[in-house]
């Protein structure tokens, strides 16, 4: 696999102006100026595919820009390693585990090789998630500050496998999480830092309203009614099926259709059976369209977005939620259960409506039909929220102020 | 147009959020937080979050108040923790000891709610300021007015209103500038009575900017 990775350069700061104003971008090359020529090292378990790669994707060519010296390097390792971080991956988010010895035993041998491998002795080192926590290994006393942004909910981790990982996170100088309810209590200072989304990337670029009709129709959706959205991997910790109920319920006194766009069944086993319970639930109603899309329909989810009436995303349980970002920032009214990080987003009755339960999502639905310019000042506020608070743009000035802070903190440095 | 004697200093400001250790599961915890937790723990459910929310221009007005009317659905209490506006404090030890009081009232007044488990926690967190004073000064109303275009919305909340704290005046630095350099307080007393509770940061520039605009055509 590959080390350094070359993100590619898409975007320019400048690009953002129409979108953010010019003293916002004006704001990040100030801060920037007092960091000008210090190194930083970005480093992950995968290029490509996933959250993290995508943000890293465009924030690294910007923070290059900045003129801070700007890699991205990415772990290497076989199957059977990637196999043991996935598990190791859901025992944090709280699934039932009991990681045997020689699992922790190649988790450290394949770090121990990166660790080898890769160079480090940036002025900024940080490491994104479990999978190559124990790289700290590489620090040299106090050399340099090492960050661990961890992109998962660890509010209920598997203490088997925290217990395991705590050690090493403990040598960080800060932890960055996407919650407080996910920070744990750590000897280090945790900050929040909300992961982002690009308003310049094929999801959430303007479209024109021809293609967004075309999209919608050649997947024999009336662009004339009420849809209803939810986009998401097929996964009960979505809760598909509790959002096929929401519908049902509506459905009573409203028109309406119900998209249910998302990939992830066709190498997840889970996600087959989850698809296949959902199309049985939703057998016979010409108005619910399930879409098992190719992970490379960016363009088709954006469409799809920008076509609904309502997004929806009653999660169970969430990271952060960015299909609720992504729905913000389309001026859409979102209606979302409270969990993870979707009420730093939807703040209740001013960016949205949050809800706990299948029937609260239904009278929700239902008020919104009911009362349209409502639903069009939340979508309205949810837009702006987004632009204040998570952005690329904003997540590069999370980056540079830490940056900033920890010179400050110790000016040595 | 008169010439300072000396210029404004626009400073580009950006904060950094770290998480507290402290939570409240009821408004009994929320009390007890209230009292031991950071003054930067106090600025960021107040003053920094009235930035964070600037855009909603009504409804809002800070972490506490958003909390009791959401996790706890106790709107009275949470009508009077918003009612505490941020202009009248130039400390946060003044502003913490209301929270305080407008909370040990409705306790006293509904002891049962002191443990009423709330829908979601309220966690605790501080905010952590950084500035850099920027090349941009103004020597005159007119450069003044060409720098407050480029200001980003936090360097302009840093300007006019988080610099009562460091003032400790009830005013801001646009105002303290306008009446002691330029010797305009006419503009310096406007400015200071923009309302940053009904009006969103850009709102509130772009009302600065007809002020100065009517100073220019006075």
């Amino acid at each position: 696999m590959s080390e350094a990775t070359t993100a590619t350069r898409s975007a320019h700061l400048d690009d953002y102006i129409p979108i953010v104003g010019a003293p916002e971008i004006a704001g990040l090359r100030a801060l920037a100026s007092k960091l000008s020529g210090r190194s930083v090292q970005m480093v992950n378990s995968t290029a490509i595919g996933g959250g993290v790669a995508e943000i890293l994707n465009r924030l690294v060519p910007l923070m290059q820009e900045l003129t801070l010296q700007t890699r991205w390097d990415v772990i290497t390792g076989g199957n059977d390693f990637f196999e043991v971080t996935k598990q190791f991956h859901n025992a944090l988010h709280g699934e039932p585990y009991q990681a045997r010895k020689e699992q922790f035993d190649l988790f450290l041998a394949t770090n121990e090789a990166n660790r080898q491998r890769m160079q480090f002795g940036s002025d900024f080192t940080v490491i994104h998630d479990p999978q190559p926590a124990p790289l700290i290994e590489a620090r040299t006393g106090n050399q340099g500050y090492w960050i661990w942004r961890c992109h998962i909910d660890l509010s209920h981790p598997n203490q088997n496998v925290w217990a395991f990982l705590r050690p090493f996170i403990h040598r960080y100088d800060a932890a960055l999480f996407s919650s407080p309810a996910f920070a744990r209590k750590l000897p280090i200072p945790q900050y929040l830092f909300f992961p982002c989304i690009d308003p310049l990337s094929e999801k959430n670029a303007d479209l024109d309203a021809a293609f967004v009709r075309s999209v919608v129709e050649r997947f024999n959706i009336d662009p004339k009614r009420t849809i209803l959205t939810q986009i998401s991997r097929f996964d009960r910790l979505k809760d598909p099926a509790g959002v096929v109920r929401a519908y049902q319920i509506v459905k009573r006194y409203e028109d309406c259709q119900l998209v249910l766009a998302g990939g992830g069944a066709a190498d997840d086993p889970e996600g087959g059976a989850v698809l296949a319970e959902i199309r049985q639930l939703a057998a016979g109603d010409s108005d619910i369209h399930i879409l098992d899309l190719p992970p490379w329909s960016a363009l088709e989810i954006n469409a799809l977005q920008r076509a609904s009436t309502i997004i929806i995303q009653k999660s169970l349980r969430e990271g952060f939620g960015l299909t609720v970002t992504e729905g913000l920032w389309k001026k859409k009214p979102v209606i979302a259960s409270a969990v993870g990080g979707i009420p730093a987003q939807v703040i209740h009755k001013q960016t949205g409506m949050l809800v706990h339960s299948v029937e609260g999502t239904a009278y929700q639905i239902r008020f919104l039909l009911s009362n349209p310019a409502l639903a069009q000042k939340l979508g309205e506020q949810g837009h702006e929220h987004v632009r204040e608070n998570f952005l690329m743009t904003s997540n590069v000035r999370r980056w540079l102020t830490l940056f900033l802070h920890a010179l400050e903190d110790n000016p040595k440095r | 147009m008169k010439r300072a004697e000396h210029p404004f200093q626009f400073v580009t400001a950006a904060y950094l959020t770290r998480i507290g250790n402290q939570s409240a599961a009821n408004l009994g915890e929320l009390r007890e937080a209230l009292e031991t937790c950071s003054d930067a723990s106090v600025f960021y459910h107040t003053f920094q979050s009235l930035e964070r929310h600037h855009f909603l221009r009504v409804g809002f007005s800070n972490d506490f108040a958003h909390w009791i009317i959401a996790a706890l659905n106790r709107g009275e209490l949470a009508e009077q923790m918003a009612a505490l506006d941020l202009r009248s404090y130039v400390a946060l030890a003044d502003l913490r000891a209301d929270l305080l009081r407008v909370t040990d009232d409705f306790c006293h007044a509904h002891p049962r709610e002191l443990e009423r488990p709330a829908f979601e926690p309220f966690y605790f967190c501080e905010s952590l300021e950084v500035t850099i004073p920027g090349d941009l000064q103004a020597w005159t109303l007119e450069e003044f007015r060409a720098g407050l275009n480029l200001l980003n919305h936090a360097s302009f909340h840093f300007h006019f209103l988080i610099s009562r704290l460091r003032l400790q005046l009830r005013t801001n630095d646009f105002s303290e500038w306008f009446e002691k350099e330029l010797g305009l307080p006419y503009l310096a007393q406007k400015t200071a009575h923009i309302d940053i509770y009904s009006n969103t940061l850009e709102d509130a520039r772009a009302r600065l900017n007809q002020l100065i605009e009517m100073e220019f055509a006075a």
